[in-house]
């Protein structure tokens, strides 16, 4: 992410801001000497300055994706945190796991609001039951849940990326985007299943949960090249691309817990 | 492989070598296809043996000393052709990974690394293909160095991959508010998620059922973000382990 031209556009529009953000200047000559990368910590900062100062055109189609991406965090951060509170995480030999999952879904929210600001959707209500289909609090069905959020997720990252196309703040999202795919990593293999996912997780189709979130990830054609005619399974096609969802297949999904 | 001209070499060497040899033949004008005596070719073929090395390493490609440097331009096939180096590389390791796996590894451990190698390997393989394909050109095939990864032990195969693919994705991260065209961007997209569950996966297997998965190491613990390198940074850590020279400068527009 390129700091100064940030800076450059942000006093082009707003010349005061850097008198407004006075007690800031140490943080700014430290994004100097940092050069191009960024300390993470200083990214909602930053951020948060850009979005406001953001041009028109561009700023109602960044504000809704981050909202989007804040509901699905807010989603995911109530679970685990809930998940941890009523002991249910640590039913399994895996309780580290999810620390360090909750963890970073509780960031992600904290990181999405202090950019988005006054913009930022308060957080819904949450029904984790799904008007009583579910137990979360059952060790594998938690497990499915997180599961399901987890890919989910990664799904409906890599949907917006494209609405972000060319900024910072696509930045932020693929270095969110990477995690949520770590996690759910993990909680595959928990699962027994592999980090990957081949055809449509059939293993799960039937699973109420998880059964649709899939859906698409069988494909094996990737800029209208049949990737079999190179030479490989159709199992190792469709594990080595991660297909992405749109904002109203997620919602499909994520809406059955959200009241 | 004994070539016409290898042999050529031979025999001047044994002529130059061994003139008594030659000076015991009949006045046969051809001298050198006249028989000598065995005991005495035998000896002085060992002085040519290492002579008759050298030429015949000497055919092989692979073993030019100064293979080329890479360039990229400054546009969205200069990063296609940036995935496409690091996906030669993690491609190159893997496959040796697999080839001569280490000691005592477990079935289910060469069962995982195989699926990776096979990952990268497509990714490798698309790339070069898609490049062509949208009438770029790609990168030439990359000389890889692995001189300092010891194959044989476990801990530095699994360390060398996880910091490949800990790399990957911070590149891939990096790299893509460069990308001009959504399409492209959907395609990088697609596979940093692979590239990252790889990660998680080898970290696992090196300190299973810990946080390590996404640790502090490489999640900020603040911010909850992956890493994200540019492509000038990134090809600084990857040059180690190609030995054609990474000339960044094309893709320096990236912050």
């Amino acid at each position: 992410m390129n700091i100064f031209k940030i800076f450059q556009d942000i006093e082009t529009i707003d010349p005061e801001m850097y008198d407004r953000l006075n007690s800031r200047r140490g943080l700014f000559k430290k994004a100097s000497n940092l050069g191009l990368k960024l300390s993470a910590a200083a990214v909602p900062f930053i951020l948060g300055g850009v979005l406001n100062e953001a041009r028109g055109e561009n700023k109602d189609a960044i504000t809704d994706t981050l909202n989007f991406a804040l509901t699905l965090e807010y989603l995911e951060s109530e679970f685990y945190n809930l998940s941890v509170t009523n002991g249910t995480t640590a039913k399994g030999n895996n309780k580290t796991t999810f620390d360090q999952i909750a963890k970073h879904e509780m960031d992600h929210v904290t990181l999405l609001k202090s950019v988005l600001k006054s913009s930022a959707v308060s957080k819904p209500t949450f029904d984790f039951t799904a008007k009583g289909k579910f137990n979360p609090t059952d060790y594998p069905t938690f497990l499915v849940l997180s599961q399901a959020f987890e890919d989910t997720g990664v799904r409906a990252y890599k949907g917006q990326a494209p609405n972000l196309l060319g900024t910072d703040t696509l930045t932020v999202a693929l270095q969110i985007h990477s995690v949520e795919a770590r996690h759910a990593a993990m909680v595959r293999k928990i699962r027994m299943q592999s980090s990957w996912i081949t055809g449509n997780n059939s293993s799960d189709a039937a699973n109420p949960i998880i059964g649709s979130s899939y859906a698409g990830e069988d494909n094996i054609t990737q800029a209208g090249i049949n990737v079999t005619t190179l030479g490989y399974s159709a199992a190792v096609a469709t594990e080595a691309f991660d297909e992405y969802l749109t904002k109203d297949q997620v919602l499909a999904i994520a809406g059955q817990f959200i009241v | 492989m004994l070539n016409f001209l290898t042999i050529i070499n031979l025999k001047i060497m044994i002529k130059t070598l061994v003139p008594d040899v030659v000076e015991e033949t009949t006045g046969n004008e051809n001298k050198m296809l006249s028989p000598i005596k065995r005991g005495t070719f035998l000896k002085y073929l060992g002085a040519s043996a290492a002579f008759t090395a050298l030429t015949l390493a000497g055919c092989k490609k692979s073993d030019d000393p100064t293979p080329g440097s890479v360039t990229f331009t400054s546009d969205d096939f200069g990063v296609l052709n940036y995935a496409y180096a690091l996906e030669q590389l993690e491609a190159a390791f893997y496959i040796q990974v697999v080839a001569t796996p280490y000691s005592g590894i477990p079935a289910t451990e060469l069962t995982l690394l195989t699926s990776i190698r096979d990952h990268e390997k497509l990714h490798r393989d698309f790339f070069k293909n898609a490049i062509t394909a949208l009438k770029g050109t790609p990168i030439m095939d990359l000389t890889p160095d692995f001189s300092s990864i010891d194959f044989t032990s476990r801990a530095s195969v699994l360390g060398a991959a996880k910091a490949f693919e800990d790399l990957g994705v911070s590149a891939y991260n990096g790299a893509g508010h460069g990308i001009k065209t959504a399409d492209y961007l959907v395609l990088a997209g697609k596979i940093v998620s692979v590239e990252a569950r790889h990660a998680a996966a080898i970290r696992d297997l090196m300190n299973p059922n810990s946080a390590d998965f996404a640790g502090d190491d490489v999640v900020d613990a603040t911010s909850g973000l992956d890493g994200a390198k540019n492509p000038v940074a990134v090809l600084a850590i990857a040059q180690k382990y190609v030995k054609n020279k990474f000339d960044s400068s094309g893709l320096s527009f990236i912050k």
